[in-house]
Protein backbone atom coordinates (compact mmCIF):
# COMPACT_ATOMS: atom_id res chain seq x y z
CA UNK A 1 0.00 0.00 0.00
CA UNK A 2 1.83 3.55 -1.07
CA UNK A 3 0.82 6.99 0.64
CA UNK A 4 2.25 10.11 -0.39
CA UNK A 5 4.74 11.72 1.89
CA UNK A 6 3.27 13.91 5.03
CA UNK A 7 0.17 12.35 4.67
CA UNK A 8 -1.44 10.33 7.92
CA UNK A 9 -3.94 7.52 7.87
CA UNK A 10 -7.34 8.64 6.76
CA UNK A 11 -10.28 8.76 9.06
CA UNK A 12 -10.03 10.53 13.06
CA UNK A 13 -6.73 11.60 13.93
CA UNK A 14 -5.62 9.21 16.57
CA UNK A 15 -2.97 12.01 17.71
CA UNK A 16 -5.48 14.78 18.80
CA UNK A 17 -8.25 14.86 20.89
CA UNK A 18 -11.83 15.02 18.98
CA UNK A 19 -13.11 18.60 20.73
CA UNK A 20 -9.43 19.93 20.37
CA UNK A 21 -6.95 20.72 22.92
CA UNK A 22 -7.06 23.22 25.48
CA UNK A 23 -4.86 26.46 24.36
CA UNK A 24 -3.50 28.55 27.73
CA UNK A 25 -4.59 32.38 26.85
CA UNK A 26 -5.83 35.34 28.90
CA UNK A 27 -9.21 36.01 26.93
CA UNK A 28 -12.71 36.56 28.64
CA UNK A 29 -13.16 33.32 27.73
CA UNK A 30 -10.42 31.82 29.24
CA UNK A 31 -10.91 33.44 32.66
CA UNK A 32 -14.99 32.67 32.89
CA UNK A 33 -15.81 29.93 35.05
CA UNK A 34 -16.51 26.61 33.56
CA UNK A 35 -20.21 26.37 34.43
CA UNK A 36 -21.59 29.73 32.16
CA UNK A 37 -19.54 28.08 29.46
CA UNK A 38 -21.22 25.10 29.89
CA UNK A 39 -24.37 26.45 30.26
CA UNK A 40 -23.64 28.38 27.33
CA UNK A 41 -22.53 25.39 24.72
CA UNK A 42 -26.20 23.59 25.91
CA UNK A 43 -28.13 27.23 25.07
CA UNK A 44 -26.21 26.59 21.58
CA UNK A 45 -27.32 23.08 21.42
CA UNK A 46 -31.03 24.18 21.92
CA UNK A 47 -31.22 27.45 19.65
CA UNK A 48 -29.70 25.38 16.74
CA UNK A 49 -31.63 22.50 17.89
CA UNK A 50 -35.23 24.62 17.80
CA UNK A 51 -33.88 26.73 14.39
CA UNK A 52 -33.30 23.36 12.65
CA UNK A 53 -36.70 22.03 13.25
CA UNK A 54 -38.16 25.55 11.69
CA UNK A 55 -36.27 24.57 8.55
CA UNK A 56 -36.58 25.93 5.89
CA UNK A 57 -38.38 28.97 6.96
CA UNK A 58 -36.49 32.21 6.62
CA UNK A 59 -36.35 33.53 9.96
CA UNK A 60 -34.84 29.85 11.27
CA UNK A 61 -31.97 30.29 8.65
CA UNK A 62 -31.51 33.53 9.71
CA UNK A 63 -31.03 32.64 13.18
CA UNK A 64 -28.76 29.81 12.63
CA UNK A 65 -26.43 31.94 10.00
CA UNK A 66 -26.07 34.35 13.11
CA UNK A 67 -25.64 31.50 15.71
CA UNK A 68 -22.30 30.10 13.62
CA UNK A 69 -21.11 33.88 13.05
CA UNK A 70 -21.43 34.70 16.94
CA UNK A 71 -19.73 31.25 18.04
CA UNK A 72 -16.92 31.45 14.96
CA UNK A 73 -16.53 35.41 16.64
CA UNK A 74 -16.48 33.82 20.01
CA UNK A 75 -14.00 31.74 19.07
CA UNK A 76 -11.43 33.89 17.48
CA UNK A 77 -11.83 36.28 20.40
CA UNK A 78 -10.63 33.95 22.53
CA UNK A 79 -7.76 33.51 20.43
CA UNK A 80 -8.37 30.50 18.97
CA UNK A 81 -7.75 31.23 15.16
CA UNK A 82 -9.06 30.24 12.25
CA UNK A 83 -6.80 27.06 11.58
CA UNK A 84 -8.02 26.25 14.95
CA UNK A 85 -11.73 26.55 13.95
CA UNK A 86 -10.76 24.59 10.65
CA UNK A 87 -9.10 21.58 12.19
CA UNK A 88 -12.62 20.91 13.61
CA UNK A 89 -14.06 20.52 10.33
CA UNK A 90 -11.16 18.44 8.61
CA UNK A 91 -11.61 15.98 11.48
CA UNK A 92 -15.76 15.50 11.00
CA UNK A 93 -15.17 16.06 6.69
CA UNK A 94 -16.65 13.00 5.87
CA UNK A 95 -19.56 13.06 8.44
CA UNK A 96 -20.32 16.89 7.48
CA UNK A 97 -20.35 15.64 3.49
CA UNK A 98 -22.54 12.74 3.77
CA UNK A 99 -25.07 14.36 5.86
CA UNK A 100 -24.98 17.14 4.14
CA UNK A 101 -25.87 15.26 0.57
CA UNK A 102 -28.23 12.85 2.23
CA UNK A 103 -30.03 16.05 3.49
CA UNK A 104 -29.97 17.77 0.35
CA UNK A 105 -30.94 14.98 -1.18
CA UNK A 106 -33.98 13.87 1.37
CA UNK A 107 -35.24 17.37 2.08
CA UNK A 108 -33.85 19.75 -0.06
CA UNK A 109 -30.45 22.58 -0.04
CA UNK A 110 -32.33 25.09 2.55
CA UNK A 111 -32.41 21.91 5.35
CA UNK A 112 -28.95 20.97 4.07
CA UNK A 113 -27.48 24.16 5.00
CA UNK A 114 -29.63 24.61 8.55
CA UNK A 115 -28.48 20.66 9.40
CA UNK A 116 -24.84 21.80 8.79
CA UNK A 117 -24.99 24.99 10.55
CA UNK A 118 -26.29 23.99 13.68
CA UNK A 119 -23.89 20.97 13.89
CA UNK A 120 -21.04 23.02 12.82
CA UNK A 121 -22.25 25.74 15.51
CA UNK A 122 -22.61 23.02 18.26
CA UNK A 123 -18.94 21.84 17.09
CA UNK A 124 -17.26 24.80 17.30
CA UNK A 125 -18.97 25.91 20.92
CA UNK A 126 -17.80 22.69 22.66
CA UNK A 127 -14.32 23.11 20.59
CA UNK A 128 -13.96 26.56 22.41
CA UNK A 129 -14.94 25.14 25.77
CA UNK A 130 -12.41 22.85 25.68
CA UNK A 131 -10.13 24.98 23.45
CA UNK A 132 -10.32 27.82 26.50
CA UNK A 133 -10.87 24.71 29.83
CA UNK A 134 -8.29 22.92 31.25
CA UNK A 135 -10.18 19.53 31.38
CA UNK A 136 -9.59 19.04 34.82
CA UNK A 137 -11.39 22.01 35.64
CA UNK A 138 -13.98 20.69 33.35
CA UNK A 139 -14.25 17.77 35.59
CA UNK A 140 -14.58 19.79 38.37
CA UNK A 141 -17.20 21.70 37.13
CA UNK A 142 -19.46 18.22 36.28
CA UNK A 143 -18.50 16.63 39.22
CA UNK A 144 -19.25 20.07 41.40
CA UNK A 145 -23.19 20.12 39.22
CA UNK A 146 -23.67 16.54 39.92
CA UNK A 147 -23.09 17.08 43.66
CA UNK A 148 -26.76 17.73 44.51
CA UNK A 149 -28.15 14.33 42.77
CA UNK A 150 -25.85 12.40 45.42
CA UNK A 151 -29.43 11.72 47.23
CA UNK A 152 -30.36 9.66 44.31
CA UNK A 153 -27.80 7.70 43.87
CA UNK A 154 -25.60 9.48 41.52
CA UNK A 155 -21.84 9.10 42.17
CA UNK A 156 -20.48 12.50 40.82
CA UNK A 157 -16.88 11.49 40.42
CA UNK A 158 -18.03 8.11 38.84
CA UNK A 159 -20.28 10.08 36.28
CA UNK A 160 -17.32 12.93 35.94
CA UNK A 161 -14.41 10.21 35.40
CA UNK A 162 -17.17 8.22 32.71
CA UNK A 163 -17.30 11.52 30.51
CA UNK A 164 -14.04 12.26 30.51
CA UNK A 165 -13.04 8.26 29.75
CA UNK A 166 -15.71 9.12 27.37
CA UNK A 167 -13.90 12.01 25.13
CA UNK A 168 -10.48 10.86 25.63
CA UNK A 169 -11.03 7.33 24.42
CA UNK A 170 -12.44 8.25 21.12
CA UNK A 171 -8.46 9.29 19.89
CA UNK A 172 -7.27 5.63 21.23
CA UNK A 173 -10.22 3.83 20.08
CA UNK A 174 -8.98 5.68 16.21
CA UNK A 175 -5.67 4.64 16.77
CA UNK A 176 -6.98 1.20 17.26
CA UNK A 177 -8.66 1.23 13.98
CA UNK A 178 -5.74 2.75 11.85
CA UNK A 179 -3.47 0.11 13.92
CA UNK A 180 -6.53 -2.92 12.22
CA UNK A 181 -6.46 -0.81 9.10
CA UNK A 182 -2.43 -1.39 8.62
CA UNK A 183 -3.00 -5.12 10.07
CA UNK A 184 -5.33 -5.98 7.17
CA UNK A 185 -3.50 -4.35 4.65
CA UNK A 186 -0.45 -5.81 5.50
CA UNK A 187 -2.24 -9.06 5.58
CA UNK A 188 -3.50 -8.69 1.44
CA UNK A 189 -7.15 -7.83 2.96
CA UNK A 190 -7.34 -3.95 3.02
CA UNK A 191 -10.96 -4.07 1.82
CA UNK A 192 -12.12 -6.76 3.67
CA UNK A 193 -14.51 -5.40 6.89
CA UNK A 194 -13.95 -8.37 9.03
CA UNK A 195 -10.40 -8.26 9.07
CA UNK A 196 -10.75 -4.11 9.73
CA UNK A 197 -13.83 -4.34 12.33
CA UNK A 198 -13.34 -7.67 14.44
CA UNK A 199 -10.21 -6.93 16.09
CA UNK A 200 -11.06 -3.23 16.45
CA UNK A 201 -13.87 -4.56 18.45
CA UNK A 202 -11.83 -6.93 20.39
CA UNK A 203 -8.99 -4.19 20.91
CA UNK A 204 -11.30 -1.96 21.81
CA UNK A 205 -13.34 -4.34 24.36
CA UNK A 206 -9.40 -5.28 26.04
CA UNK A 207 -8.80 -1.57 25.71
CA UNK A 208 -11.42 -0.89 27.94
CA UNK A 209 -11.02 -3.98 30.87
CA UNK A 210 -7.56 -2.77 30.87
CA UNK A 211 -8.47 1.13 31.35
CA UNK A 212 -11.30 -0.28 34.27
CA UNK A 213 -8.15 -2.10 35.85
CA UNK A 214 -5.68 0.73 35.92
CA UNK A 215 -8.68 3.39 37.42
CA UNK A 216 -9.17 0.67 40.44
CA UNK A 217 -5.53 0.10 40.74
CA UNK A 218 -5.09 3.95 40.79
CA UNK A 219 -8.21 4.41 43.31
CA UNK A 220 -9.77 6.46 40.85
CA UNK A 221 -13.05 3.67 41.19
CA UNK A 222 -13.83 1.15 43.22
CA UNK A 223 -14.58 -2.06 41.50
CA UNK B 1 4.89 -4.97 55.32
CA UNK B 2 3.39 -7.67 52.74
CA UNK B 3 2.42 -11.04 54.20
CA UNK B 4 0.75 -14.26 51.95
CA UNK B 5 -0.58 -16.56 54.19
CA UNK B 6 -1.55 -19.97 52.14
CA UNK B 7 -2.94 -17.58 49.28
CA UNK B 8 -4.22 -20.21 46.31
CA UNK B 9 -5.89 -18.56 43.89
CA UNK B 10 -8.29 -20.25 41.05
CA UNK B 11 -9.42 -19.98 37.73
CA UNK B 12 -12.35 -22.43 37.66
CA UNK B 13 -10.69 -25.76 37.77
CA UNK B 14 -6.84 -24.34 37.13
CA UNK B 15 -4.25 -23.51 39.96
CA UNK B 16 -2.79 -20.09 38.65
CA UNK B 17 -0.58 -19.58 42.49
CA UNK B 18 -0.74 -22.95 44.38
CA UNK B 19 -0.80 -22.43 48.12
CA UNK B 20 1.92 -19.48 48.73
CA UNK B 21 3.32 -18.30 52.17
CA UNK B 22 5.33 -15.12 51.97
CA UNK B 23 6.55 -12.28 53.58
CA UNK B 24 8.02 -9.16 52.29
CA UNK B 25 9.75 -7.00 54.32
CA UNK B 26 12.88 -5.69 52.04
CA UNK B 27 13.04 -2.48 49.96
CA UNK B 28 13.25 -4.07 46.68
CA UNK B 29 11.61 -7.45 45.62
CA UNK B 30 12.12 -8.99 41.57
CA UNK B 31 9.83 -11.44 40.37
CA UNK B 32 11.03 -13.23 37.74
CA UNK B 33 9.97 -16.41 35.68
CA UNK B 34 8.48 -17.17 32.34
CA UNK B 35 5.71 -15.69 30.29
CA UNK B 36 2.39 -17.42 32.12
CA UNK B 37 4.25 -18.61 35.52
CA UNK B 38 1.70 -16.65 38.18
CA UNK B 39 4.06 -13.40 38.63
CA UNK B 40 1.25 -11.16 37.34
CA UNK B 41 -1.36 -12.89 39.47
CA UNK B 42 0.40 -12.78 42.83
CA UNK B 43 0.86 -8.93 42.03
CA UNK B 44 -2.03 -8.09 41.06
CA UNK B 45 -3.22 -10.00 44.62
CA UNK B 46 -1.17 -6.91 46.68
CA UNK B 47 -3.64 -4.27 45.81
CA UNK B 48 -7.20 -6.11 44.90
CA UNK B 49 -7.24 -6.55 41.67
CA UNK B 50 -6.99 -10.02 42.37
CA UNK B 51 -8.14 -11.87 45.34
CA UNK B 52 -7.24 -14.86 46.81
CA UNK B 53 -9.92 -18.30 46.43
CA UNK B 54 -8.39 -19.46 49.66
CA UNK B 55 -5.76 -17.98 52.60
CA UNK B 56 -5.27 -14.33 53.10
CA UNK B 57 -3.11 -11.43 52.09
CA UNK B 58 -1.80 -8.50 54.11
CA UNK B 59 -0.72 -5.23 53.22
CA UNK B 60 0.67 -2.99 56.92
CA UNK B 61 -1.78 -5.42 58.56
CA UNK B 62 -4.93 -4.70 56.24
CA UNK B 63 -6.63 -7.37 53.85
CA UNK B 64 -7.48 -6.36 50.36
CA UNK B 65 -10.65 -8.24 50.26
CA UNK B 66 -12.21 -6.12 53.38
CA UNK B 67 -10.12 -2.97 53.32
CA UNK B 68 -9.91 -2.60 49.61
CA UNK B 69 -9.56 1.26 49.27
CA UNK B 70 -7.23 1.51 52.36
CA UNK B 71 -5.09 -1.24 50.54
CA UNK B 72 -5.26 0.94 47.71
CA UNK B 73 -4.21 4.10 49.01
CA UNK B 74 -1.28 2.68 50.11
CA UNK B 75 -0.28 0.13 46.98
CA UNK B 76 0.65 2.19 43.90
CA UNK B 77 0.31 -0.05 40.58
CA UNK B 78 2.31 0.13 36.99
CA UNK B 79 1.39 -1.55 34.19
CA UNK B 80 3.66 -2.93 30.89
CA UNK B 81 1.49 -0.93 28.76
CA UNK B 82 1.03 2.87 30.05
CA UNK B 83 -1.73 3.42 27.36
CA UNK B 84 -4.49 1.84 29.79
CA UNK B 85 -3.12 3.55 32.87
CA UNK B 86 -3.09 7.38 31.26
CA UNK B 87 -6.48 9.41 31.13
CA UNK B 88 -6.14 12.23 30.80
CA UNK B 89 -5.38 14.20 27.23
CA UNK B 90 -2.05 15.84 28.63
CA UNK B 91 1.17 14.77 31.00
CA UNK B 92 0.48 17.35 33.68
CA UNK B 93 -3.20 17.09 33.78
CA UNK B 94 -2.73 13.53 34.34
CA UNK B 95 -0.28 13.47 37.17
CA UNK B 96 -3.00 16.47 38.45
CA UNK B 97 -5.94 13.78 38.52
CA UNK B 98 -3.21 11.80 41.17
CA UNK B 99 -2.94 14.67 43.10
CA UNK B 100 -7.04 15.23 43.27
CA UNK B 101 -7.41 11.69 44.30
CA UNK B 102 -5.34 12.82 47.31
CA UNK B 103 -6.93 15.48 48.44
CA UNK B 104 -4.05 18.21 46.61
CA UNK B 105 -6.30 21.50 46.31
CA UNK B 106 -7.64 22.69 43.62
CA UNK B 107 -5.62 25.59 43.26
CA UNK B 108 -2.35 23.83 43.99
CA UNK B 109 -2.59 20.82 41.82
CA UNK B 110 -0.98 22.42 38.44
CA UNK B 111 2.00 23.87 40.34
CA UNK B 112 2.47 20.73 42.49
CA UNK B 113 1.85 18.27 39.16
CA UNK B 114 4.70 20.63 37.31
CA UNK B 115 7.27 20.02 40.29
CA UNK B 116 6.53 16.22 40.20
CA UNK B 117 6.91 16.22 36.28
CA UNK B 118 10.49 18.54 36.53
CA UNK B 119 11.79 15.78 38.89
CA UNK B 120 11.71 13.52 36.24
CA UNK B 121 13.16 15.20 33.64
CA UNK B 122 9.92 15.35 32.13
CA UNK B 123 9.06 19.01 32.51
CA UNK B 124 9.21 20.00 28.83
CA UNK B 125 6.72 17.60 27.58
CA UNK B 126 4.05 18.78 30.66
CA UNK B 127 1.61 20.15 28.21
CA UNK B 128 1.94 17.49 25.18
CA UNK B 129 -0.68 15.36 24.74
CA UNK B 130 0.20 12.10 26.37
CA UNK B 131 -0.35 10.10 22.67
CA UNK B 132 2.06 12.27 21.21
CA UNK B 133 4.75 10.82 23.96
CA UNK B 134 7.17 8.13 23.26
CA UNK B 135 6.60 4.50 25.19
CA UNK B 136 9.21 5.65 27.51
CA UNK B 137 8.32 8.66 27.94
CA UNK B 138 4.61 7.54 28.75
CA UNK B 139 6.00 5.09 30.79
CA UNK B 140 7.80 7.84 32.98
CA UNK B 141 4.72 9.97 33.05
CA UNK B 142 2.13 6.76 34.32
CA UNK B 143 5.06 5.87 37.19
CA UNK B 144 5.28 9.72 37.46
CA UNK B 145 1.15 9.87 38.60
CA UNK B 146 1.63 6.54 40.43
CA UNK B 147 4.44 8.35 42.59
CA UNK B 148 2.55 11.25 42.80
CA UNK B 149 0.02 9.62 45.46
CA UNK B 150 2.94 8.96 47.66
CA UNK B 151 2.02 4.80 48.07
CA UNK B 152 3.97 3.32 50.57
CA UNK B 153 4.41 -0.18 47.94
CA UNK B 154 4.98 0.40 44.44
CA UNK B 155 4.02 -2.62 42.46
CA UNK B 156 5.25 -2.67 38.72
CA UNK B 157 4.56 -5.88 36.36
CA UNK B 158 6.96 -5.67 33.85
CA UNK B 159 7.30 -1.84 33.45
CA UNK B 160 10.36 -1.75 30.96
CA UNK B 161 9.23 -4.64 29.00
CA UNK B 162 7.91 -2.18 26.01
CA UNK B 163 10.62 0.22 26.49
CA UNK B 164 14.24 0.53 24.71
CA UNK B 165 17.30 0.29 26.61
CA UNK B 166 17.48 3.92 27.34
CA UNK B 167 13.87 4.17 28.93
CA UNK B 168 14.61 0.70 30.27
CA UNK B 169 17.33 1.51 31.97
CA UNK B 170 15.58 5.18 33.55
CA UNK B 171 12.61 3.73 34.40
CA UNK B 172 14.52 1.06 36.37
CA UNK B 173 16.32 4.03 38.55
CA UNK B 174 13.37 5.60 39.42
CA UNK B 175 12.13 2.41 40.42
CA UNK B 176 14.93 1.54 42.33
CA UNK B 177 15.23 5.27 43.59
CA UNK B 178 11.45 5.55 44.72
CA UNK B 179 10.53 6.28 48.25
CA UNK B 180 8.41 3.41 48.54
CA UNK B 181 8.52 -0.66 48.83
CA UNK B 182 9.25 -1.88 45.13
CA UNK B 183 7.56 -5.35 44.02
CA UNK B 184 8.30 -5.79 40.39
CA UNK B 185 7.93 -8.32 38.05
CA UNK B 186 10.54 -8.49 34.91
CA UNK B 187 12.08 -10.01 32.21
CA UNK B 188 14.93 -7.50 32.62
CA UNK B 189 17.21 -9.53 35.16
CA UNK B 190 19.80 -6.68 34.96
CA UNK B 191 16.15 -4.79 36.78
CA UNK B 192 15.88 -7.74 38.80
CA UNK B 193 19.89 -8.51 40.31
CA UNK B 194 19.96 -4.76 40.96
CA UNK B 195 16.90 -5.57 43.86
CA UNK B 196 17.85 -7.06 47.11
CA UNK B 197 15.53 -10.00 47.01
CA UNK B 198 14.28 -12.08 44.19
CA UNK B 199 11.53 -15.13 43.90
CA UNK B 200 11.47 -17.40 41.04
CA UNK B 201 8.19 -18.25 40.29
CA UNK B 202 7.36 -20.85 37.99
CA UNK B 203 3.97 -22.62 36.94
CA UNK B 204 2.49 -21.18 39.71
CA UNK B 205 4.73 -21.97 42.77
CA UNK B 206 7.59 -19.80 43.67
CA UNK B 207 10.89 -22.21 43.46
CA UNK B 208 13.63 -20.43 44.41
CA UNK B 209 13.85 -17.28 47.14
CA UNK B 210 16.78 -15.49 48.18
CA UNK B 211 19.58 -12.36 47.72
CA UNK B 212 18.84 -11.05 43.82
CA UNK B 213 21.79 -11.73 42.61
CA UNK B 214 21.95 -15.66 43.49
CA UNK B 215 18.09 -16.33 42.16
CA UNK B 216 18.96 -14.27 39.11
CA UNK B 217 21.85 -16.56 38.21
CA UNK B 218 20.50 -19.40 38.72
CA UNK B 219 17.30 -18.27 36.55
CA UNK B 220 19.17 -17.06 34.01
CA UNK B 221 21.56 -20.62 34.02
CA UNK B 222 18.41 -22.42 33.45
CA UNK B 223 17.51 -21.05 30.61
CA UNK B 224 18.08 -22.51 27.22
CA UNK B 225 20.54 -21.25 24.93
Amino acid sequence: MSRRPGRGPRGLDAGAPLLGRHRPGTSALHRARPGPKLAGLAAVGLVAGLARAQAPAAPALALLAVLLLAVAAGALAAGLGVAYLAGQLRRLAAVLVLLGAVQWLTRGPLVAAAVLAGLVSCVWAAATVTGTTPVPVLLDAVVRALRPLRGLGVDPDRVGLALLLAVTSIPVVAGLLTDSRAAAAARGLPRDPRAVLVPTVLRTVAHAHAVSEALAARGLVDD
Amino acid sequence: MIRLEAVEVLAGERVVVHPTSLELAERSVALVGPNGSGKSTLLRLLNGLVLPSHGRVLVDGDEPEHALAAVRRRVGFVFTDPDAQLVMPTAVEDVALSLRRVGVPRGARDARARELLAAQGLAGLADRSVRELSSGQRQLLALTSVLATGPAVLVCDEPTTLLDLHHARRVADVLLAAPAQLVVATHDLALAARTERALWVQDGRVVRDGPAGDVVAAYRASEPG
